[in-house]
């Protein structure tokens, strides 16, 4: 079967994609290897979405957005695209358990977390070092923990954790936060968080679980231990571009470089959301590309 | 219910059943979380490969009385991250971890306890 329009990955880039590619009468099949929504629909409540005037779950909104694209006829699948043949005028898209045809594809694979990539993380993983403050912050419950970074996720985690644990320490490397400004005046505020300045982890002890961190100031050079039962890490993302590795044109950080139109420097090849190369990784801006990229990978079928 | 694409115990009495019944299963507790849905996504993917028949693959709900007997188990003692993944062998568990697990991983654990 020949599709228009393939789409890998089902977090918000794609079902905007979607929902622009199907309303335009294009053949569009979507691909997602895990489960809809994709990094949106594993955070609790999303606060800055227009249209909703309360907060709303993001597993909510992503079954909205599936319901959405598949109203005006999208196909979901769910599939890992394992390969892709993107060069020529046809491209194919290889899952594990079937081969597709199709004149485009959209690319919007999105991120997953970073690690710290210290000695002693693996081991300790799920022993006191947790990557998501909602789903591991209830074991942390009257304990001392750590939050390693200080971009938004960071400083929200910081706040959501000051709610259940004794005290929280934000690790951030530097002298100011990246965090958005209400995010910083509730952490500012917060009397059980204390923010470490200009510093960074350079070591996780304990056998068999976190009992202790030691923290680096960057500009004194000097190190100090800190003791904590829990260690979360928010250090930003990688983009999941491992399967388009030498296919398309990748940044120096792996993301994958587009023009306005959200083209990569292979025709019919689109790319959007947290897998792009750009400044603002969010639900919005992730939506916005998805848009732009259906709507130019109509006009290449046009063209073909 | 957590809703994955692989079978979930719903009882105590089922998860009882299901470990005596089967010589090597892998249960893995958890919810619908980022770190549980991958490691579902993997278990998945396994046995619709049927690259380890032998082996049962199943999910329960953390919140549910039937995890009761992984949340409680000395194996998990120190556990302080979601999913805990357990290994059973005729009936006992072999090997336990917390938190995200890769597929890789995952695969050593089983030719490591169970194979
Ligand atoms: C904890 C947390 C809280 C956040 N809070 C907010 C917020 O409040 N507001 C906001 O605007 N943004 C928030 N963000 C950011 C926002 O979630 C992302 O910017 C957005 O989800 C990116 O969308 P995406 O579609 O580009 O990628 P993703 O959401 O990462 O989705 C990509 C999808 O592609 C799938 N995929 C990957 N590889 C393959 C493959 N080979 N085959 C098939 N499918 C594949 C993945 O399984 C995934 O479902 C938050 C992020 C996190 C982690």
């Amino acid at each position: 079967m020949m599709y228009d329009v393939i789409i890998v990955g089902g977090g918000p880039a794609g079902f905007a994609a979607a929902l622009y590619s199907a309303r335009a009468n294009l053949k569009t099949l979507l691909l997602e290897k895990l489960f809809s929504g994709g990094q949106m629909a594993t955070t609790d409540l999303i606060e800055n979405y227009p249209g909703f005037e309360e907060p709303i779950n993001g597993f909510d909104l992503a079954v909205q957005m599936e319901n959405q694209a598949k109203k005006y006829g999208t196909e979901v699948v769910n599939d890992e695209v394992i390969d892709l043949e993107l060069e020529g005028k046809i491209k194919t898209v290889k899952t594990t358990g079937k081969e597709y045809k199709s004149k485009t594809v959209i690319l919007s694979m999105g991120a997953f977390p970073r690690e710290l990539g210290l000695p002693g993380e693996n081991r300790l993983k799920g022993r006191g070092i947790s990557y998501c403050a909602t789903c591991d912050g209830s074991f942390y419950r009257d304990l001392d923990v750590a939050v390693i970074g200080g971009g938004d996720t960071a400083v929200e985690d910081a706040n959501y954790l000051s709610r259940l644990c004794k005290k929280v320490y934000l690790i951030h490397r530097r002298d100011s936060l990246r965090a958005t400004k209400a995010l910083q005046d509730e952490i500012f505020k917060n009397k059980k968080t204390e923010i470490v300045w200009d510093s960074v982890i350079t070591g996780i002890d304990g056998d068999e679980s976190v009992e202790s961190i030691t923290i680096k100031n960057v500009k004194t050079d000097s190190e100090t231990k800190l003791k904590v039962d829990g260690i979360f890490v928010a250090v930003g993302t990688i983009p999941n571009s491992d399967l388009v590795k030498n296919k398309v044109r990748l940044s120096k950080s792996n993301y994958i470089i587009t023009d306005e139109r959200m083209e990569t420097n292979i025709p019919g090849v689109f790319a959007c959301g947290d897998i792009r190369e750009k400044v603002l990784r969010q639900i919005i801006t992730a939506a916005s590309d998805g848009a732009i990229a259906a709507f130019f990978a109509e006009k290449h079928v046009g063209s073909i | 219910m957590l809703g994955t694409n692989v079978r979930e115990i719903e009882s105590k009495e089922e998860f009882n059943s299901h470990v005596n019944e089967n010589e090597t299963t892998v249960i893995c507790a958890g919810r619908r979380g980022p770190m549980c849905v991958p490691v579902y996504g993997a278990m998945a993917q396994m046995e619709k490969e049927k690259k380890f028949s032998e082996i049962e693959f199943r999910v329960v709900d953390f919140d549910t009385n039937a995890a009761m007997m992984i949340r409680t188990h000395e194996k998990c003692r120190n556990f302080m991250g979601l999913p805990f993944t357990v290994y059973y062998k005729d009936g006992e568990i072999v090997h336990a971890t917390s938190s995200i697990q890769s597929r890789k991983q995952i695969e050593e654990h089983l030719d490591e306890y169970l194979l």
